[in-house]
């Protein structure tokens, strides 16, 4: 404890003192922690197997080669399918535009109509929904093969968004349901002097008032959505996997010799999208997990 | 509820019915999926379904079964000691990175965009990246030992010992940022006036958090605690990747007893058995705080 006797006013810098040094040194310990996989990924990822077997994951490249990158994308084997990880890319994002789009759609009508046009019981279903969420997902699991089988979607992609915008369902609508809350009561008064209904205030005036929650819905959907492995390995079959069931069977397949370059490669291909969305979104994607943070 | 005039005209009568509309796949997946398919999970976890969903009830033989069978009992204890030290020290870690943050420092933001990025990760990818940083030969174990530490012996993957604890450094990397971000977020909401009231009394900065922050903070450790605990109970493909259950069965947890036995062994009552228990855990913790929450006082 350096500045015990403080004079009232804004607090001396001194930029050397020992508790900077002190509280500089731990965060960029911490930091490294936190980086240290990102870097053992990437070095790996660009090395050539003959320089991993023999230096150790921390080593620098000495010899940069994208060749895990290329083989990774296209060539990495999952079975019988030896075409990549470009598949598993492609269903994902097949899987993820109608997902997010259907999703946050009906959630956003959800939200509009139980913040503006309450009827008997709303509140109710709301808070089923709510507590939904807590559900474990296994205990739903298998009723859900049951209704995806009797309407013909079980395995397929299309099954498979219908599981995400039910998922999703409860952390959007509250999530919705809050922001057309706090949207004046007499914005929506107006409307109705007008003439306008249920459809009309809501593209009209709830749509464009609420794009800011918007962006931050589709933050939370697209990595969400992104990074679900439990859902797609059991509603979808070895054609229609994403990519994070696809590339868990690349990285943990049993047959041939480990090319830990390629699965390097795999895996920081996997984890680009929610990176890059994490990166370019900064404090939106703050807002957008705390409001994820109910879902757990 | 707003209130409504008494007289019912046709316009109102519309208005309604478009919300009601609207609000239908709301109601069928509150109902059909989430209470519907639940109870179904539930009454179908006393008989003894096979292959196929069958109702003939056997009582609570599938329960009995399952806590007899070694691998759930395995699954039980890696999540309870996953689920302490995760808890613990997501906690803590969270929590003095937050202090840490919040002392005024420069670069926060970029402090914080590290320490939250693995969020933005799957456990998937997480679970890879640390099973390659764990490997014996060229991860840590490889690097020390190349530093002369010929018997320095740190394999967790596949020391069924301590596998558990190699999962658990995966699971608090990809975490604790997130936690970090609720305690800031609360940290922020403490009046200054506080300190201030602190420092005339010569109260000392450590003592100051723990004897008057956190005490004040309790409703955002309470959030943080209910955040951390579902997460751990829902804990699976984290170790599907990492280590698949390996060596042997010794780093089962149960939400993949549940999807193995559903949908692999093909002993659908063990599956519901088990994902009724996994339910009912998630109720012992929830309650409580629920009570906490909402007891008392109008939930909003």
């Amino acid at each position: 404890m350096v500045n015990t006797v403080d004079p009232s006013g804004p607090k001396p810098r001194r930029a050397l003192s020992a508790r900077n040094i002190m509280l500089y040194g731990t965060l960029m310990v911490v930091s490294m922690y936190y980086l240290l996989p990102l870097y053992v990924m990437v070095v790996t990822s660009l090395k050539g197997m003959p320089e991993i077997r023999l230096g150790n994951v921390f080593s620098p490249p000495l010899e940069i080669t994208t060749a895990a990158w290329t083989k990774a994308w296209s060539e990495a084997c999952t079975g019988i399918n030896c075409d990549g990880l470009s598949r598993g890319f492609w269903n994902s994002v097949q899987i993820l535009i109608p997902s997010v789009i259907l999703s946050i759609g009906v959630a956003s009508v959800n939200g509009y109509a139980l913040s503006h046009w309450k009827f008997k019981g709303s509140e109710t279903f709301f808070t089923i929904l709510i507590i939904g969420a807590f559900i474990p997902y296994q205990t739903m699991l298998y009723p859900i093969v049951i209704l995806l089988r009797e309407i013909g979607l079980m395995g397929s992609l299309w099954g498979l968004v219908l599981v995400h915008t039910v998922f999703g369902m409860p952390i959007l609508t509250l999530l919705f349901r809050n922001y057309f809350a706090s949207i004046p009561e007499e914005l929506f008064k107006a409307a109705r002097v007008d003439g306008a209904r249920f459809w009309g205030i809501y593209f009209q005036i709830m749509l464009p008032m609420a794009l800011p929650i918007f962006v931050v819905a589709i933050i939370l959907q697209v990595t969400g959505i992104w990074n679900d492995f439990l859902f797609g390995v059991i509603y979808t079959k070895p054609e229609t996997y994403p990519m994070t069931v696809q590339l868990n069977n690349i990285v943990n397949s049993v047959q041939g010799i480990k090319e830990y370059n390629v699965n390097m490669a795999a895996t920081l291909l996997t984890g680009l999208v929610p990176l890059v969305i994490y990166f370019a979104s900064g404090k939106l994607f703050v807002r957008g997990i705390a409001a994820g943070a109910v879902k757990g | 509820m707003t209130s409504q005039s008494t007289a019912k005209r046709p316009v109102q009568l519309l208005r309604n019915l478009s919300a009601k509309i609207a609000s239908i796949p709301m109601i069928l997946t509150a109902l059909v999926v989430f209470v519907g398919g639940t109870a179904w999970t539930v009454v179908h976890s006393f008989t003894s379904s096979r292959l196929l969903p069958k109702l003939n009830f056997v009582g609570f033989d599938q329960y009995e079964r399952l806590w007899s069978t070694r691998r759930w009992l395995i699954s039980i204890e890696n999540l309870a000691i996953y689920g302490i030290c995760s808890l613990i020290l997501t906690l803590l870690i969270g929590f003095t990175l937050a202090a840490l943050l919040d002392r005024k420092i420069r670069f926060e933001g970029a402090f914080r965009t590290i320490f939250l990025y693995p969020f933005a990760l799957s456990f998937v990818v997480t679970g890879l990246a640390w099973q390659w940083i764990l490997n014996p030969d060229f991860g840590v174990q490889g690097v020390v030992r190349g530093m002369g530490w010929e018997s320095f012996a740190f394999d967790p993957l596949n020391n069924s010992e301590i596998v558990i604890f190699g999962i658990l450094i995966a699971g608090i990397w990809q975490g604790s940022g997130l936690i970090m971000c609720i305690m800031l977020a609360g940290l922020r909401g403490i009046d200054e006036d506080i300190w201030k009231a602190a420092r005339v009394d010569g109260i000392g900065t450590v003592k100051t958090y723990v004897r008057i922050i956190i005490p004040m903070m309790r409703p955002v450790f309470i959030t943080a605690l209910v955040l951390i605990a579902s997460g751990i109970i829902k804990i699976y493909d984290l170790v599907v990747a990492q280590t698949n259950g390996g060596p042997g069965i010794s780093s089962e947890v149960p939400a993949k007893y549940v999807i193995e036995y559903m949908f692999r062994a093909q002993n659908l009552g063990q599956g519901f058995a088990a994902s009724t228990m996994m339910l009912v855990s998630v109720i012992v913790i929830l309650v409580p705080w629920a009570y906490l929450e909402f007891g008392g006082r109008k939930r909003g």
